[in-house]
């Protein structure tokens, strides 16, 4: 059996799919990544190669999220996506003629607007990370919740309270006063997952126009409330795709497919699970930038080098002049 | 009297010929840097824009070596740039730094409080001197601008990597070297060559991009994290909307120089949508946006500094643009935040959106 491996490396779980060539997934890993991008894709690798059955070969390996360069280079990875795209492909896959595409991981949020099978618009939160699965997390734990009860608990509401959510950081000031004059849990949740709502519509939905079929997805999607609290705001049905929180990476493993077309995948092998990676940083000395230089080393041997603003560092494999 | 003033990207090198061919003494304080950066930001207001902690940094850096008199434009726009020297100056007294300050600006009451401070810094060096000074300076900016759009147009098409980045340095090297105006033509045609000699694919395709905004954030590559160069090796031929030498004619020669670019059409074409100006480049942004759109580019992208007023009026008005002509349209917002990772997601996907946009309408 083929299979086509999607890696995506997010700044709080790293996920990973393993789809066939029709792009249904045969397996799904969600991790958290725990500050630890490389030690988790390994572990992520040797989850995976358990779990598909004896005999399966891997074609292609696409990689995504915030840590794709790293996920990429020690993979070798046959492509490289941002997860705007990356979550786009894997959306109009599970849900054809989708138009609309809310997303909210652990620390962005984004909307992504397709018509006719093409995005043609997208947003992403810029200097604001209210409303984004960290704070949800952080609400929870404040009120000593685990973050699966949240939901179904905002689901309880009767009337739901009005909370600000422009500022996470009002958000809860707003929550806790709420909390002291009296409101029982359930509404005061309810009336954040509105606020959020309000929040991200107003703020990255900014000036989008939403049409139907809207598909919600990322780690907040398994919140019920937000469900819940979206379709209100929307007027509209909101699906909540099988694997909400992989679409990531299944849409880095459906772009693996696409550019393996006729090509040998460039994939290391699962042994690279057992491999010695590091990554270092060291400062460029060259000018006043000081630039933070990161190199990934396998061993003894530098893989990769990025974090430089002149190219100096990062395109030196590729120059042929001598640079210092 | 040592004069220095900020970076604004290669505005320097015009500034530069410009008062050392008068016989005034220059101090370019060192290119700009997180250092600078975090000067700034640790003595500016919290609430100022970049452009000035970057200005504020580079001043306390150009201190450092020497430099006593500060040349600054001025303004009396709604943008508040037009007091950025006096504030400075008021902080950078604050610190201890003696500065003299000169400002540049439209006169208050009468023209000769504009002529008497040009004496003052040229040291009553004849007009017909300063004027030939200001030729230069003005020669400089059109050859620089030259050479930077041979440089959009190889950047997306070069076979090897990094071979613009290289000749454009080597032709900015000649540009700089040029000491008079009659040395400026042979300067221009050698750094043209030099650019011309890159080896390009013709065939390749490319997408189109219109860089629009404020003029700071589009002319100083270390504010927009080097956008041109990010785009180009992304496949992406861009135009910017603002060039200096478009900028010195429009604002300083009043549009004396009919053969030069102008910014005069995009602001025609901006009060379509805007009634009158707003200050910065606001009404600029929203009229290039349409005249890309109209020359048939694939997207626009928006630069601005965070709470600059002008670009955020402007940015409420793109979407109807985008809407109305089909155009996709990207805003990014740079601060003191050097989170290269974010800007390349989005820089990425709006180029993806604009390849697949292309193949499905091709």
């Amino acid at each position: 059996m083929y299979v086509y491996l999607g890696i995506d490396v997010g700044s709080v779980s790293t996920n990973l799919v393993a789809a066939g060539e029709d792009g249904a997934v045969k397996h799904s890993i969600y991790l958290r990544t725990n500050g630890r991008p490389i030690k988790t894709v390994q572990k992520g690798l040797k989850l995976m190669q358990k779990s598909l059955p004896p005999g399966s070969k891997v074609a292609g390996v696409g990689a995504t999220g915030s840590g794709r360069q790293l996920a990429g280079v020690i993979t070798g990875a046959d492509v490289i996506k941002n997860e705007i795209t990356t979550h786009a492909i894997a959306a109009s896959h599970v849900a054809p003629g989708v138009q609309t595409i809310l997303e909210i991981g652990g620390q962005d949020s984004k909307i992504i607007i397709l018509r006719h099978g093409v995005v043609s618009d997208f947003a992403m939160n810029t200097v604001c990370a209210a409303g984004t699965g960290s704070f949800l997390d952080q609400q929870a734990a404040r009120l000593t919740l685990p973050i699966e009860e949240f939901g179904p608990l905002a689901l309880q509401s009767k009337v739901p309270v009005q909370i600000a959510g422009r500022c996470a950081v009002f958000a809860e000031s707003d929550m806790i006063h709420k909390q002291q004059m009296g409101y029982n849990i359930p509404d005061i949740l309810a009336g954040l997952c509105a606020a959020l709502v309000r929040n991200y519509l107003n703020n990255v939905g900014k000036g989008k126009e939403i049409l139907a079929p809207v598909v919600f997805q990322g780690g907040v999607a398994a919140n019920a409330g937000m469900k819940w609290a979206f379709e209100k705001a929307l007027g509209l049905e909101v699906i909540i795709p099988p694997y909400f929180n992989v679409m990531g990476a299944l849409g880095a493993a459906m772009l693996a497919r696409e550019s393996t077309n006729r090509k040998q995948t460039n994939f290391r092998g699962f042994q690279i699970a057992e491999g010695d990676y590091y990554s270092g940083g060291f400062a460029c000395d060259g000018c006043s930038n000081v630039c933070e230089v990161v190199e990934i080393k396998e061993g003894a041997q530098v893989i990769a080098r990025w974090g430089d603003r002149c190219g100096r560092w990062s395109n030196a494999p590729e120059q042929e002049e001598k640079i210092s | 009297m040592r004069v220095t003033y900020p970076h604004m990207g290669h505005t320097w090198i015009c500034v530069k010929s410009l008062l050392e061919y008068l016989g005034v003494e220059v101090v370019i304080p060192p290119p700009t840097s997180k250092k600078t950066m975090q000067l700034g930001v640790m003595h500016g207001p919290e609430f100022a824009c970049m452009p000035l902690k970057l200005n504020l940094g580079n001043l306390m850096e150009a201190a450092e070596l020497g430099a006593d008199t500060v040349v600054m434009a001025g303004g009396c726009g709604p943008c508040r740039f037009g007091y950025y020297a006096q504030v400075e100056h008021a902080i950078l007294n604050d610190l201890g730094y003696r500065y003299q300050l000169i400002v540049l600006e439209p006169p208050e009451k009468h023209i000769g409080e504009l002529i008497g401070k040009i004496r003052y810094l040229t040291q009553k060096r004849s007009w017909l001197k300063v004027m030939q000074g200001i030729r230069l300076g003005y020669l400089k900016a059109r050859a620089v601008d030259q050479a930077e759009q041979r440089a959009y147009y190889s950047r997306p098409r070069e076979l090897k990597p990094g071979a613009t980045e290289r000749a454009l340095n080597r032709a900015l090297e000649q540009i700089i070297a040029a000491r008079t105006p009659e040395a400026m033509p042979a300067a221009l045609t050698t750094a043209l060559e030099i650019m011309d000699s890159v080896p390009v694919d013709r065939q390749r395709p490319v997408v189109r991009i219109g860089l629009v905004g404020e003029i700071f954030t589009l002319l100083e590559p270390f504010a927009n994290l080097e956008i041109e160069r990010r785009l180009g090796s992304m496949g992406v031929e861009v135009d910017r909307s603002i060039h200096l030498s478009e900028w010195v004619n429009d604002h300083l020669f009043r549009g004396l120089i009919k053969s030069a670019r102008s910014s005069k059409p995009a602001q025609e074409k901006g009060l379509a949508y805007l009634g009158h100006m707003v200050g910065g480049h606001g009404l600029e942004t929203i009229g290039s946006t349409i005249l890309y759109a109209e020359q048939g580019f694939d997207g626009v992208i928006q630069l601005l500094p965070f709470t600059c007023m002008p670009e955020i009026v402007a940015q409420s008005i793109l979407p109807q643009i985008s809407a109305d002509l089909g155009i996709p349209v990207m805003t990014l917002i740079v601060d003191e935040q050097s989170g290269e990772a974010g800007m390349m997601t989005r820089l990425e996907a709006f180029v993806d959106l604009l390849k697949r946009k292309g193949e499905v309408t091709a």
